[in-house]
């Protein structure tokens, strides 16, 4: 059984073009979308804003995967202590009630905290699909620079007008310093 | 000098200087930890700091074997050195969050080339803290006790006790800042894995990267990721010192039991953890030649900032003794006037003229631009804020109600082994840190670049 679905091109993942400056790497964005490419992504060494509106992708949502972090943290830390306290170990503390729920505040808030923390983090590295030791763009050797100073445009195969050669030229019109093959 | 810039509200504040590019910065950031060749400076420094972490083993090592009795605390005054150590460092710790989150949030664009370095200070500053209360406990095999999981004796923590707030608040706290400085870190591992030109060291910054390659969609996340994360930071770092000050805020100690603590005490963590920032930062920019980016200005915002919190906590010692004389409590009246002309009297008079005082040359624009003054009046917080724990500690416990249980605490040498042995263990992590990760945030710093250039 062979898993070749179309051999018509050689394996691409995409064309990369590099730019020195950030609005370089922008115009050329929306001169590419503008001759109806779609399947982009561009790779910077800092973050650029409203690069994310400029391709065309959608928005993230992990800030409410974090507000359900926190939401879990801060309701199971209280939980916790009112099952504690209530139920599991009831102590009288010099004739305090057991519902005691100020004194409980201080570790629901941390564990708000700690719970929202760990899904940003965990959110952010899964939703990025993170660790990805290999991905076709590190064959370009020059991609090295996407890290320090050069800023990247990945007009990638999948895109339905995808042709290597017009997309070279398109790229290189678009302001390209550089352009470049990424084997898949 | 560009100081003249404050007056006229300069929209770009000289918050980097030199003629920088991104590549240049990256190189700059980069060739620190990538220099293949230890500076005699870093050796020397390194075996300094390295044989005050094996006094730290001695000490432990020794506690360890016969006990907490090796220390000198007594039966009035139970909290000694641990408890003063503690605090001290988990007040250190707090400028880093501070610089990281909290002026991250109100967009100080200054504090970008600071806030790697206050951040891995901030967690060496939580390792070192977190140690005294572990040592204190006797039986720190046992520490896990403190949480709460199920178990066979049915036992749950009684989370009434601000000492279990505490090890709620520092655990988060510890953790949090953990995973907010590697979050920070990504991007900037990769760039030294793009770097990096010796195999081994590539593949361990490739790891620890993840593979990061500044996909757009990635930045997005992560930015959104980091915002949030300042965001819960700040006030995490505010609730911090506020229940480490509720460890003696909620009992009923004369000099313990007052409102004007846990602000009193977040203002004096932040004062002391600027003057450590100021004491690491000074020589090393000096040393490995970062003044273009941690300029004059960076010194003098810091003391700045050191001047305004040190007031704050100077307010609160005159609310203590006004209060002890307000409050028409004996206890309270004869546990000032203990502290002002009792056996630790001196304590509590350099810890005013350290805290106080002294501070007071940071109103003079000459000396903030000093590096020399300013570094000897940093120390000179430090020590003072270490004594302003001293004295809240051992003055309150030492006379507190009964004259009977009365009795004068004096710390052992292994006490000041211990002490002495995290500040080696501190910079040893300092000195580590700043041989293999990069100490400067280099894609902020690119931003801050980028940013410069689209409003010139």
């Amino acid at each position: 059984m062979s898993h070749t679905a179309e051999p018509t091109t050689p394996l691409l993942h995409g064309i990369l073009a590099e730019f020195a400056e950030p609005e370089a790497l922008i115009a050329a964005i929306r001169k590419v979308r503008g001759q109806g490419y779609s399947k982009l992504e561009a790779y910077t060494p800092f973050p650029v804003e409203g690069l994310t509106d400029e391709l065309g992708h959608k928005r993230t949502k992990i800030q409410w995967i974090i507000l359900c972090g926190g939401l879990v943290g801060g309701l199971g830390g209280f939980g916790l202590q009112c099952w504690i306290n209530l139920v599991a170990y009831p102590i009288n503390y010099g004739g305090r009630p057991q519902f005691s729920w100020p004194a409980f505040m201080p570790v629901t808030f941390e564990l708000t905290v700690l719970a929202a923390a760990f899904s940003a983090v965990v959110g952010m590295i899964v939703l990025n699909g993170l660790p990805q030791p290999y991905h076709p763009v590190f064959n370009v050797k020059e991609f090295d620079a996407a890290s320090k100073d050069k800023f990247f445009l990945c007009v990638e195969s999948g895109d339905a007008k995808f042709d290597v050669e017009s997309v070279k030229s398109a790229l290189k019109a678009a302001g390209a310093t550089a352009v470049f093959e990424v084997e898949d | 000098m560009s100081n003249s810039h404050d007056k006229h509200h300069e929209p770009q504040p000289p918050v980097l200087t030199g003629q920088h590019t991104y590549g240049s910065l990256s190189d700059k950031v980069a060739s620190i930890p990538l220099d293949p060749k230890h500076s005699k400076g870093w050796i020397f420094g390194f075996l300094i700091a390295f044989s005050l972490f094996g006094l730290l083993h001695m000490a432990i090592g020794w506690v360890f074997f016969k006990g907490v009795g090796v220390w000198g605390i007594t039966n009035p005054v139970g909290w000694g050195f641990d408890i003063i150590n503690f605090v001290w460092w988990v007040g250190i710790g707090h400028a880093g969050t501070f610089i990281s989150a909290i002026l991250f949030l109100v967009k100080q664009q200054w504090r970008t080339s600071i806030n790697r370095f206050a951040e891995a200070m901030t967690l060496f500053a939580v390792a070192c803290a977190g140690l005294f209360p572990l040592l204190h406990m006797g039986r720190p095999w046992r520490a896990w006790w403190v949480f709460p999981y199920p178990n066979t004796m049915g036992l749950w923590p009684n989370f009434h006790s601000p000492l279990i707030w505490d090890v709620f608040a520092i655990s988060t706290y510890a953790t949090v800042s953990a995973l907010f400085w590697y979050v920070g870190l990504i991007p900037d591992l990769a760039t030294m894995r793009d770097k990096a030109t010796f195999k081994p060291v590539k593949m361990i910054y490739a790891m620890l990267s993840m593979g990061w390659r500044g996909a757009a969609s990635h930045w997005e996340r992560h930015q959104m990721a980091y915002l949030l994360l300042a965001g819960m930071s700040t006030p995490l770092v505010l609730s911090v010192h506020t229940v480490v000050s509720f460890d003696f805020a909620m009992s009923l100690i004369p000099g313990w039991h007052t409102t004007v603590f846990p602000p009193y005490f977040v203002a004096g963590a932040i004062f002391s953890g600027f003057a450590m920032v100021l004491t690491l930062l000074i020589p090393i920019r000096k040393f490995y030649n970062l003044k273009d980016m941690i300029t004059d200005k960076h010194i003098d915002n810091m003391a700045k900032i050191t001047l305004a919190t040190g007031w704050m906590v100077f307010y609160g010692y005159i609310i203590e003794a006004f209060m002890a004389w307000y409050s028409g409590n004996q206890f309270e009246g004869f546990m000032m006037l203990n502290r002002m002309s009792g056996p630790y009297a001196p304590f509590y008079w350099a810890l005013i003229l350290c805290n106080g005082i002294i501070p007071q040359l940071l109103w003079f624009k000459r000396v903030r631009l000093n590096m020399l003054f300013i570094w000897l009046i940093s120390i000179v917080v430090n020590i003072g804020m270490w004594l302003e724990r001293f004295v809240i500690i051992v003055t309150s416990l030492h006379r507190d109600f009964v004259p009977s249980a009365w009795d004068i605490y004096t710390p052992t040498k292994w006490d000041w082994a211990t002490f002495l042995g995290t500040i080696g263990l501190f910079l040893t992590l300092i000195f580590l840190f700043i041989r293999v990760l990069p100490m400067v945030a280099g894609f902020e710093m690119k931003e801050l670049l980028h940013h410069r250039k689209k409003h010139q």
